[in-house]
Parts: structure tokens; C-alpha cells; sequence
């Protein structure tokens, strides 16, 4: 197997373990951070594409990871107010009981 | 033979056993403590290798530089370095942190979360041991960050507790601020220097190439240097408890007492200490310019004369034992700060050794009181321990001799003494020296204060009544701390200056133990009279009920109560920073809520107003055809509106099924 295959395998087996979290999680925190770990594989796969890619010279592939990892953040930050605000409402952060999303 | 490309096995070998701790369970006790304490075991070994490799090169610096990654045209190289500055802090962090370790052993045994405390402990081990031999500022500044976040980790190791919790907070952010310095330095250092590795065989920033470059005036006639040395120094500030970002190091004794003896006393404190040791020849190099209006190492020494001071007022007025020795840390930081801007890193560097030692010493003789006293940590409820913990007794008083510069015997006697010499010697201002002085009578009364109440007179309340020694498990690290905190000062006396000439890598000959001896004779004076004082207000008559004013308190009320508020630190902040924060919160929340708010009303109501223009129009005119139209659309809308659930895990599951619908269509794409 190439390294790319290796890493795509690897970011794909991430991206599963991400998504079952944030599947079968109700507690909001882990959700989200499935939802990290979904966004990492991600990353992963720019890298990987990148560095096995036919010009590894320029950082592209880093650069990109990097924009993403602090969009990533901002996104956490936001998520983590919404946990807060959840809580406010509920007294409690079960995702399958923030029935009341909609409008 | 430890050659500088394995030195990245000191810090591996705790990294690792954090990673052991931190998958144990909860019951692996003996797994988890077993593996840190033979980790930093074995990382002391090879850090005593490390430093006989040092030694016999003292004027070398030995380095393994590899690339990191390239980014553009440049690649970012880090790497190791091997140099007795190095070397000599990697073998201290290593031996105290072992003893703390094995302390805790003892200190911790009925936390139920003893597996998290062990691993937290090594990862702390790991960051600090990486950043002390890092060779480049970019690694140094990874590892200065992950030390803060272990920091945070066992200062809210009882996060259950909201004290600690905000505790953990406060000095969080607070070393943030000054790390924000630190950081821009390090980018404006790149900028200018092109590189960030310390040493690189004569391309490195901080060697003479580079330094000459640096050194040129830039706008203002301030240097480059002088800049990139102040900003990096506001990190040292954050991290090393430095007046004006002081506020959060005491608060950090929320934590347990080994992590205040390893982290806020002996090591992580110094890290800025060492940092600052570390780029000398970067904080120093706008010293030989002419006419330059500010050295970047005078604004060092006023800031290390100020805390230092600071510190030890403040420190009379506590009773809290543990930030009576909280303050005492900021204010012997300061003395290190203000002997490395005097010019003298090599002073510095020898009190952080003594004190690493001597000061862990306290915290850990601080621990194995208030574990047996039930944490009760209040002097003024403790009383009468001297009896009935002698180890403990002794040790701790061989602690306050060290720390108060009880002379010729003790290591923290000779350390003091080098720094006050240098800043005798400082041609700049005589200001700090007298900073410095007043310091030395007040950590000997305070030092005095503390022993006289913890260990004197009756016991004042129930838990201390029964307190009695504890197990060889705590003990036996105290005694071999005490070793230290004597021993350790003979490696650094005029008479046998061992330790500057191997960490300058230059011979110092020696010279009379009592050269400059008027300076030595009144400090000497000075330290006297501050434990007669001490020991004449609170030994001679002790205190005999928990509820007594304080002598001091009764005679100067104000004052006492002014510093006893820790100088009105954390009010200032509160009533500055803090409102301003509140202030633009408020400001941002009203722009949201009627001004941005208000304008999305004003559409909202100028489309509602088109719409009632609208239906009387549609009403008026052409209606009943569309109305069959307008049911089917309905009943559409009605339908999609069932997958609008409102509930997330419905969302995500149909963005599941949608990721594998695609997914699969791509396959099918593939295949054909």
C-alpha cells in the first residue's frame, strides 16, 4: 500500500469514529467533538494529498490545514455557546431534548 | 555517551508515562505513579550523562538541528542543545521533580483521582524538560505553552471546587497576556533575523552575525533588539510572576502542595528566568550601542527591584501559609529578574538552583503540615507542630535559614549575596540594590513570622492539636531537599566559583570568600536584624488563641490590612480591565440588540408592509385561480416541514446518509 493509501485509511477510520460519535452521543459535548474529529480527518486528507500530491514544494497543503484549524476553532468557541446556552435553557445539555430548534 | 541528538529522550521518557497515566484506570495506582517516578528517574540519569558531556566543552554549545517543515522558500528548523545552562537545569528539574514525585506518593494517597494527578505531573515534567532543551525559540515557545497548560491542569486539579476552578482561569489568562509578547517577539525576531534557532554553527539568532544585525537603531533610536527583548521579556513577566501580571501565582496554591512545590515554586516559575538566560547575548546586545535611550536589560532589573520588594511586603501580612510562600516565590523571582537585567545571568541562574531546591523544600514542608494538621492551612489556627513533627520542624527551618540568607552555611546565602554584589556593581542606578536590601530584612521577618506561628506557642485549634509526623514516604524527600538547599551553595562561592566558570565557559579565579565584604557585613546585618525583629514580635510572646490580632495589625492597622489585601492587586484589575471588558460586552450587546437588531426589525417590517400591500392587491384582483396552486404548495411545505424535526440528531443522521449516498454514488462513478 502507498502512503496515501495509508494515510486516506487512517482519515477515513478517523472521520467513522467521528461520525459514530457524533451519532450516538447525547450529551452536546461529545457531539461536537465528533464533529472535531470528522473536520481533523479532514485536515488529514489535505495533508495527505498534499504531500504525496505532485508539488509538495509550496506549503499549500499546510497553509490550508492551518486556515482550517482556526476557522475549527472559532467554530468550537461558537459551539461551546451554544452548549452554554442549551444549558440555560434545559438544565441540562441532552442533545435528543433541544427539541425546540426550530423558529 | 549523551550526544545532543538523544536529548530528545528526557523529555520522551515522562511524555510517555503521562500517556501510561492517562489510560490507566482509575485502580492502576501503582502503574501510573510507578511509571513517572522510574520515568523521571530514569530522565535524571540521562541528564546527569548530559551534563558530564556539558562539562568538558563548557564554552560550546552542542546542537542537533533538524527541518520541521518547509513554508515556502524557508524551512522552520528546531532542534536540541546541549550546554551546561541546559544540562544543569535538566539534572535540578529532574531531582526535585523525583522527590516531589515520590512526596506525593504519600501526599495524595486518599485523592481518588491519583492516576490523573501522576500523569498530569509527567506531561508537566515532559513540557518543562522539552523547553529547557530547545534550541530554537519556536520549540521553546510549544513547550512554554504546554507547561501552561499543565499548569492550568493541576492548579484545577480540584476543579470541584470553585475556588480552584478560578483559580485555574486566572492564571491561565493572565500568563496569556504576557505570552501574546512573547509571541509577537518571536514573530518580529523571524522577521528580522530570518531564523529562530538559538544556535545553527554561527547562523543562529543568537550568535554574532545575527546579533550584529539586530543590534542596528530602528525608529525612535531604539535598537531591534531592544524591542524583540522587551516583548519576550513580557512573557518571562507573565510566566515568572513579575510585577504588573503577579496576581495569579498566589492564587495558584489552590492546587495541591506538590504542584505548588514542582510547578510554582522550583520550576515553571523559573522558566521565565531561564528564558531570559537563555537569549542574554539577544537582551544584552543593544548594550554596546551609544545614545540608545532605553536598554532593553534596565527595564529587567527595575521590574525584578520592584517585585522583589513588592513581593516581600506583601508576604509580611498573609496567613495563609501557603502564600506567605507563594509571595515569598514572586519576590526571589524578582531578585533572579533583577540580577539577570544587572547584568549578571550567571547570579541569576545559581538563585534559581538554591531556590529550586530550598523553596521546594518549604512547599513540601508546608504539604506535610497541613496534610497532618488535616489542610487546615491558616498560621494563625496551626501553632505548637515543633514537638510533635521534628523532621518536619527541621527540614522546614532548614528551608527558612536558606531562604532568608542565614550566612555562610546556607546555599541560599551565597546565591543572595551574588545577586546583591551584582547589583552593587550595576553603573545604571543603586536603586536596585536598595530594593534588594529592604527585601533581605523583610523575607528574614517574614520567614520568621511564619515559623514562629506554624511551629510555636500552643495549638490553636483541633486538627493541629492532633497533628503528628508523617510517614518516611514524605519525610525522606524533606530530608534529602534539606541536603540540597545546604549543599548546593558551595558550588558557587567566590572562594570556588565552579558554577560560573562552567556556565560561562570562561576560568573565574577565585577570590576571597569576603571580598566586597562592607556589602556582605550589611546584608549580613540586614538578615539579623529582620529575624530579631521577627522573632521579637511573634516568638518571644507566641500567640496563644486563633482570634488574636496580629501585633503587627494592632500597631499599623492600615498598612497591614492594605497588604494582607495582596496591595489592592486584583480590585485594581477588577475596577480597570475588568470594567472595561464589562463595559465593551455591554457596548457589543446593545449594538446587537438595537442597532444591527433594529435594522433587521426595520427590513422585517418594510417586507410585512410589502406583503399587506401585496394581499389587498391579490385579495382585490386576481385570486381564486391561485388558490388551488397555492393549497398544493401548502401541503408540500407542510411535508418537507416533517423533516424539520428541530431535533440535531435527526440533522445528523440525514447528513449521514447523505455522506454515504454520496459516497457511494462517487464509488459507482469510479467503477465504471
Amino acid at each position: 500500500m502507498s502512503p496515501l493509501q495509508i494515510c486516506l485509511l487512517l482519515s477515513s477510520g478517523l472521520f467513522c469514529v467521528g461520525l459514530a460519535g457524533a451519532l450516538s452521543r447525547s450529551n452536546s459535548i461529545l457531539v461536537l467533538l465528533g464533529v472535531e474529529l470528522m473536520l481533523n480527518a479532514a485536515n488529514l486528507n489535505f495533508i495527505a494529498f498534499w504531500r504525496f500530491g505532485p508539488a509538495p514544494e509550496a506549503a499549500t497543503g499546510i497553509v490550508f490545514v492551518i486556515f482550517s484549524i482556526a476557522v475549527a476553532a472559532a467554530e468550537a468557541a461558537v459551539g461551546l455557546a451554544l452548549v452554554i446556552a442549551i444549558y440555560r435553557h434545559q438544565k441540562n445539555i441532552r442533545l435528543q431534548e433541544a427539541t425546540r430548534l426550530k423558529g | 555517551m549523551m550526544s545532543p541528538q538523544y536529548l530528545w529522550l528526557i523529555p520522551a521518557l515522562p511524555a510517555a508515562a503521562a500517556a501510561i497515566g492517562a489510560v490507566a484506570p482509575r485502580r492502576g495506582r501503582a502503574l501510573a505513579a510507578g511509571s513517572a517516578i522510574a520515568a523521571l528517574a530514569a530522565a535524571f540519569i540521562l541528564s546527569c550523562a548530559a551534563l558530564r558531556v556539558a562539562l568538558a566543552t563548557p564554552a560550546e554549545h552542542l546542537v542537533h538541528n533538524f527541518a520541521w517543515f518547509d513554508l515556502g522558500d524557508g524551512v522552520v528548523a528546531v532542534g536540541w542543545l546541549l550546554d551546561p545552562l541546559a544540562a544543569l537545569m535538566c539534572v535540578m528539574v529532574t531531582a526535585v521533580g523525583a522527590l516531589i514525585f515520590i512526596f506525593s506518593l504519600g501526599y495524595m494517597r486518599e485523592d481518588e483521582n491519583f492516576t490523573r494527578f501522576f500523569c498530569f505531573m509527567s506531561l508537566f515534567a515532559a513540557a518543562m524538560l522539552g523547553l529547557l532543551i530547545a534550541n530554537s525559540l519556536l520549540l521553546l515557545f510549544v513547550c512554554w505553552e504546554l507547561v501552561g497548560l499543565a499548569s492550568y491542569l493541576l492548579i484545577g486539579f480540584w476543579f470541584h471546587r470553585p475556588e480552584a476552578a478560578a483559580a485555574a482561569k486566572k492564571a491561565f489568562i493572565t500568563t496569556r497576556i504576557g505570552d501574546l509578547g512573547l509571541l509577537l517577539g518571536m514573530v518580529w525576531l523571524y522577521h528580522a533575523g530570518g531564523t529562530l534557532l538559538f544556535y545553527d554553527h554561527g547562523n543562529g539568532c543568537l550568535e554574532t552575525a545575527a546579533l550584529a544585525r539586530l543590534a542596528a537603531p530602528a525608529a525612535g533610536g531604539l535598537a531591534v533588539s531592544t524591542a524583540i527583548g522587551l516583548l519576550i521579556f513580557c512573557g518571562a513577566i507573565g510566566k515568572s510572576g513579575q510585577f504588573p501580571l503577579h496576581v495569579w501565582l498566589p492564587d495558584a496554591m489552590e492546587g495541591p502542595s506538590p504542584v505548588s512545590a514542582l510547578i510554582h515554586a522550583a520550576t515553571m516559575v523559573a522558566a521565565g528566568v531561564f528564558l531570559i538566560a537563555r537569549v542574554y547575548p539577544l537582551m544584552s546586545a543593544d548594550q554596546a550601542l551609544a545614545g540608545v535611550p532605553l536598554h532593553a536589560l534596565t527595564v529587567v532589573a527595575f521590574i525584578g527591584a520592584i517585585t522583589a520588594l513588592m513581593g516581600a511586603c506583601i508576604a509580611v501580612a498573609q496567613n495563609d501559609i501557603k502564600r506567605v510562600l507563594a509571595f515569598s516565590t514572586v519576590s526571589q523571582l524578582g531578585y533572579m529578574m533583577l540580577a539577570l537585567g544587572v547584568g549578571s545571568w550567571v547570579a541569576a541562574i545559581f538563585h534559581l538552583l538554591t531556590h529550586a531546591f530550598f523553596k521546594a523544600l518549604l512547599f513540601l514542608g508546608a504539604g506535610s503540615v497541613i496534610h497532618a494538621a488535616h489542610h487546615e492551612q491558616d498560621i494563625r489556627r496551626l501553632g505548637g507542630l515543633a514537638p510533635r513533627m521534628r523532621i518536619t520542624f527541621a527540614t522546614f527551618a532548614v528551608g527558612m535559614m536558606a531562604l532568608a540568607g542565614m550566612p555562610f552555611l546556607f546555599s541560599g546565602f551565597w546565591s543572595k549575596e551574588a545577586i546583591l554584589h551584582a547589583a552593587g556593581a550595576w553603573p545604571v542606578s543603586l536603586l536596585p540594590l536598595g530594593f534588594g536590601l529592604a527585601g533581605v530584612v523583610l523575607t528574614a521577618f517574614y520567614m520568621t513570622r511564619l515559623v514562629a506561628e506554624v511551629f510555636f506557642g500552643p495549638a490553636r485549634s483541633e486538627p493541629a492539636g492532633h497533628a503528628r509526623e508523617n510517614s518516611a514516604l514524605m519525610t525522606a524527600p524533606l530530608l534529602m531537599l534539606a541536603v540540597g538547599a545546604v549543599g548546593l551553595g558551595f558550588i558557587g562561592t567566590p572562594a570556588w566559583p565552579w558554577l560560573q566558570s562552567k556556565l560561562t565557559g570562561e576560568a573565574i579565579p577565585a577570590r576571597s570568600l569576603f571580598e566586597g565584604g562592607g556589602l556582605m557585613a550589611l546584608s549580613i546585618g540586614l538578615v539579623f536584624i529582620g529575624l530579631g525583629a521577627g522573632w521579637a514580635i511573634y516568638g518571644r510572646r507566641a500567640r496563644t488563641e486563633a482570634a488574636a490580632l496580629d501585633p503587627l495589625a494592632a500597631r499599623a492597622p492600615v498598612i497591614f490590612n492594605f497588604l494582607g489585601a495582596r496591595m489592592k492587586f486584583d480590585e485594581l484589575y477588577a475596577g480597570t480591565v475588568g470594567r472595561l471588558a464589562r463595559w465593551a460586552g455591554t457596548l457589543a450587546v446593545g449594538l446587537d440588540r438595537w442597532v444591527w437588531g433594529g435594522m433587521v426589525l426595520l427590513l422585517a417590517k418594510f417586507g410585512e408592509l410589502v406583503g399587506v400591500a401585496d394581499r389587498e392587491a391579490d385579495e382585490a384582483g386576481l385570486n381564486a385561480g391561485f388558490n388551488a396552486v397555492s393549497e398544493k404548495l401548502r401541503d408540500a411545505g407542510r411535508a418537507y416541514a416533517r423533516a424539520q424535526t428541530g431535533r440535531a440528531h435527526g440533522y445528523l443522521r440525514a447528513l449521514a446518509v447523505a455522506f454515504v449516498v454520496l459516497a457511494l454514488l462517487i464509488i459507482a462513478e469510479g467503477g465504471r
